[in-house]
């Protein structure tokens, strides 16, 4: 199976290509518009700034390229905040696959602290993703900013406040946590990934 | 459901071994770091650091093959520390697949670094460790593996830390480390109290007890430990389960 990681402007993949081969696969690290296009399954990674990784993805014409690809597509974190309609961080318009914009985490009490880093659960869970998942399986996160509980959502976590943990439409997928990070549970999510069917 | 209480192994690495001192000197053997922190990730561990406590510039290079070697068998997040001086060093661990960095003396002699880390990297990534020892004049910090007395007072290095972008602090109290009477609660808590980044309590876990008191009194979001779990006297499975047991929200 071919598969590509975006290759952007958004911190080191080096942590999702670990984790792939721990699956037998090889991935390509690509920012060519034809091998995105003609991967069999495209992960959106990214740790960062949202603002620095759209306008890398605007100057490389990566945007429109995303929008078109029709097989599964994973983000994570950051991309899946990028694959939203805007975020607030650097006030930043996304790519506009999820109709939802994406806030920044308002703490009202000292132990609710910012980011949200570390292990937390998955609930009201959906769709092939979590196959072989429980509800209350525990996630690794790292991020201050969160989408909503919106119709495409596939996960939620509570932190401050109820946010999508992960979300779906068509053959766009996303988590908010980092499943490279998330021991087993994460494996497996991933290889669910891998598994769906086209 | 809040975020889980963290279990963190340390394990410290010279010449490609894990070793572990009592008070910072004795060093001991204790196994293959690779190994040990696959199968501390196998029995449910939330995190591990690594510390480097070789000095030369070979060693140096055996660790950052070690943290690519981790990065590619190991699927949590990890903490690399020790001889992390500038830029460059964080630069070459990150590379190599750590997915945060722990300075403590680098931080104390240029400060400004956690404001480099943090700008280039993220406050995720940027932990910094102190060792501190209380005394006549209160809680002290100090440099080299708590070789050299500072003019820091723990409490005010650590909000500098902070403001500076710190993501976590991770507190090694010197008189409890090595001893197995439990963390330094009274510190850590006030620390929690007054910083808005989580805490990680070092030093003096002894039983399962000393690890809840962390968490309850002591307030930490995660609590590290080396050798109780290296010489396997607590094993983290029935650790996390008693420790459930007792009310705190933990990863099982």
């Amino acid at each position: 199976m071919n598969v590509a990681i975006v290759k952007y402007n958004a911190g080191n993949v080096c942590s999702v290509i670990n984790a792939l081969k721990r699956l037998g696969i090889t991935p390509e690290v690509t920012d060519d518009r034809e091998r995105l296009t003609k991967a069999d399954r495209v992960i959106f990674p990214g740790q960062g700034e949202a603002g620095n990784a759209m306008a890398y993805l605007r100057e490389k014409g990566l945007d429109a390229t995303i929008r078109r690809l029709r097989q599964p597509v994973l983000g994570i974190c950051i991309g899946q905040q990028l694959l939203c309609r805007h975020s607030e961080e650097g006030d930043t318009d996304g790519l506009g696959i999820f109709d939802t914009d994406v806030m920044k985490f308002c703490p009202t009490r000292h132990e609710d602290k910012v980011p949200h880093m570390g292990w937390n659960t998955l609930s009201d869970i959906k769709g092939p993703l979590f196959k072989g998942l429980k509800e209350k399986d525990f996630v690794y996160f790292v991020h201050s900013y969160y989408v909503p509980v919106t119709d495409f959502t596939i996960a939620t976590t509570d932190y401050i406040l109820p946010f999508s943990a992960a979300m779906q439409k068509g053959n766009f997928y996303a988590t908010q946590f980092h499943p490279e990070k998330s021991g087993g549970i994460g494996e497996r999510i991933l290889r669910n990934f891998l598994d769906l069917t086209v | 459901m809040a975020l889980a209480k963290r279990i963190i192994p340390c394990l410290d690495v010279k010449n490609g071994q894990t070793v572990k001192g009592t008070n910072f000197v004795n060093l001991r053997q204790a196994g293959d770091p690779v190994a040990l922190g696959k199968a501390y990730s196998e029995q449910g561990a939330d995190e591990l650091v690594y510390l480097d406590i070789t000095a030369s510039h070979e060693g140096r290079k055996t660790f950052t093959e070690m943290v690519q070697r981790v990065a590619a068998e190991i699927s949590i997040p990890f903490t690399v520390g020790g001889g992390i001086n500038e830029m460059a060093d964080v630069e070459r661990l990150l590379n190599a697949g750590a997915d945060k960095v722990s300075i403590n003396s680098a931080a104390i002699r240029n400060p400004q670094l956690i404001n480099d880390i943090t700008k280039h990297f993220g406050s995720q990534v940027c932990v910094v460790a102190i060792d501190a020892k209380k005394t006549e004049k209160g809680w002290i910090c100090f440099l080299n593996g708590g070789r050299i007395p500072t003019a820091w007072n723990l409490f005010d290095w650590a909000k500098e830390a902070c403001e500076r972008g710190a993501g976590e602090i991770l507190f090694t109290s010197m008189d409890h480390d090595g001893v197995k009477n439990g963390y330094a609660n009274e510190a850590l808590s006030r620390l929690s109290d007054e910083l808005s980044i989580p805490i990680i309590a070092s030093g003096g876990a002894g039983k399962r007890e000393h690890f809840r008191d962390a968490f309850t009194i002591g307030k930490s979001d995660a609590a590290l430990a080396a050798s109780v779990f290296h010489f396997e006297e607590i094993a983290i499975p029935e650790l996390k389960l008693w420790l459930k047991a007792e009310g705190i929200n933990v990863r099982i």
